[in-house]
């Protein structure tokens, strides 16, 4: 036993603090693409990013229960692996669409307009989803479907529960291909080039509407997919959740450098050992770790750890 | 006479109050070189902008194969074969060589022969293929212009847009670059060509049209305007 200065914590408890903070992380960097790839193109911070992720979680909610797969008392019913792939991917489709519903409504009529007019109608858009889902889903907490028995997986020095080693995997794997997509496609190269000449991408003879309509898809559907794994971890959805997530997620893509897709992941993972490792000593300060990112990101390297000073973006 | 490519006809455009483009009138036949030649801030970019549909008229009509395109979105043009090659070149610069010249066929959908034409573009621009994974942004100026011509010509062009093609090379370049319009002229595109470098953009085309704070002053054959004292000594910095 290592101890660490005079307060009784272990080095092994450090490291599982890590290990829970790379679950965290990873949630965090799902949610912190969809920042950094509106960001790339529109140079928009989509401030109503977090409650797609709320939505995402809601998505899922909802056919869960009407498939009969909600808790009820201490019985807990199994849901097949093939109705959990339909959820995500319902939600996925769903929050896609309201991604582009809200760039079609609230964005594109502000292309024009200054940045300022569209940050500002980001914001509204934001509480008008929280107050809208406190409308139609009640403000009441909802308990989520147990996808998986929760049990505690050994890996060497540290223990993880089965459903975080779930986040991390479907993270990881939905980030690289994300990443592959943006690199390796046509449509990911009308991205790339948008996001650094729109003009030129329009002479080049890409439809640049369609292009923003689909990074806002895409960032959407990672945030879904943040939604539902967080609401399999920890079953308690309620309309506001996207608020403090939303936050540190944008932080996490400014820590990575807004724009660029792997310092989204990087951001997010940082973002998230750093809160879990503080949360050894206190978890009310390690709320605040974020924002004390923030502001140190913002005063020595405000472009970010991956993110280029340039105009190069996503 | 055989149908005008591309005909502007009583084109008014405006930047919120200021009156950029003045009952602009020209037009381009099949085969052609022509070029715009005028002072900066003259309107030559607006005029190549009004016709890709980056900018609109207010009257008039734009018209491309006959067609009214006064509406027509820019990447839909694309796909007609109205291309522009942008002033300041516009480069990606994070993408590579190779990927530039990719993207300059994204309207298109006919996979093999864009790899032929990929092979084919090589040729003529060997410095690419000896770069094709370089960045763009790593291109000298002059590579960066064959790059975005040769980019351009991706798209299948059957009028090509150049804009400022000389901006910023040194004179041997310059020299280059046209050599290359004449040929892509020659391969059967024809091209309307603003240039402030007048001389050698007479030099190089069949007609001209010089434009004067938004509108057109002097046309004629190149011939013509290259011996037109008014041109000699506004343009060409002769007495």
């Amino acid at each position: 036993m290592l101890p660490l200065l005079d307060s009784g914590v272990t080095f092994e408890a450090i490291l599982q603090q890590v290990a829970n903070g790379v679950a965290k992380g990873s949630v965090y960097a799902l949610i912190a693409v969809g920042y950094t790839m509106v960001y790339g193109v529109l140079q928009l911070i989509n401030f109503a990013h977090g409650e797609v992720y709320m939505l995402g979680a809601y998505f899922s909610y909802y056919p869960a229960k009407w498939l009969g797969y909600l808790p009820e008392g201490s019985e807990k019913p199994k849901v097949p692996l093939l109705v959990i792939g339909g959820l995500f991917v319902g939600s996925m489709a769903a929050c896609a669409a309201i991604g582009m519903l809200i760039e079609r409504l609230a964005y594109r009529p502000l292309r024009n307009s200054s940045r300022l007019a569209a940050l500002i109608t980001a914001i509204g858009v934001s509480l008008l989803l929280q107050n809208g889902g406190q409308m139609l889903f009640g403000a009441d907490p909802k308990g989520f479907p147990q996808f998986v028995e929760q049990e505690s997986v050994n890996l060497g020095p540290v223990a993880l529960a089965n459903t975080k080693i779930v986040i991390i995997a479907v993270a990881a794997v939905m980030m690289t291909g994300l990443h592959l997509f943006v690199q390796k496609t046509k449509p990911g190269a009308a991205m790339r080039a948008c996001s650094f000449d729109m003009r030129t991408a329009r002479l080049m003879g890409i439809n640049v509407d369609r292009t923003i309509a689909l990074t806002f898809a895409m960032g959407s559907a990672m945030a879904a997919v943040g939604g539902v794994l967080v609401a399999m971890d920890q079953p308690r959805l309620t309309p506001l959740m996207g608020l403090l997530m939303g936050l540190k997620a944008f932080v996490a893509a400014v820590l990575g450098g807004i724009g660029s897709i792997p310092g989204a992941a990087l951001g997010g993972l940082l973002l998230g050992v750093a809160e879990s490792v503080v949360g050894t000593w206190s978890t009310t300060y390690s709320e605040a770790v974020a924002f004390v990112i923030l502001i140190l990101v913002l005063l020595v390297k405000p472009s970010g750890l991956l993110g280029k000073s340039g105009r190069e973006k996503v | 006479m055989a149908e005008p490519i591309l005909e502007l006809n009583d084109i008014n455009v405006y930047y919120g109050a200021i009156h950029a483009l003045k009952n602009i009138s020209l037009s381009v036949n099949e085969g052609e070189v022509v070029t715009l030649i005028g002072a900066n801030g003259a309107g030559k970019t607006t005029t190549l902008a009004t016709v890709c549909g980056l900018m609109r008229s207010r009257t008039g009509a734009v018209k491309y194969r006959g067609k009214d395109i006064g509406s027509a979105p820019t990447h839909g043009l694309v796909k007609e074969g109205l291309v522009m090659a942008p002033e300041g070149r516009g480069i990606f610069p994070n993408l590579s060589v190779e990927e530039n010249l990719r993207i300059g066929a994204y309207a298109r959908t006919d996979k093999s022969d864009i790899e032929a034409d990929l092979k084919h573009k090589f040729e003529i621009f060997p410095r690419l293929h000896e770069r094709r994974r370089q960045k763009g942004g790593t291109l000298s100026g002059g590579e960066q212009q064959m790059l975005a011509i040769a980019r351009s010509l991706m798209s299948q062009p059957k009028l090509l847009l150049l804009d400022e093609p000389s901006l910023g090379l040194a004179p041997l370049i310059v020299q280059t670059i046209f050599q290359t319009v004449d040929q892509v002229n020659r391969e059967g595109v024809t091209i309307l060509l603003v240039e402030q470098n007048a001389r050698i953009a007479l030099k190089h085309s069949h007609r001209a049209y010089v434009i004067e704070s938004g509108e057109i002053g002097i046309e004629g054959t190149s011939a013509e305007l290259l011996d037109d004292p008014r041109v000699k000594a506004a343009y060409l910095g002769e007495a």
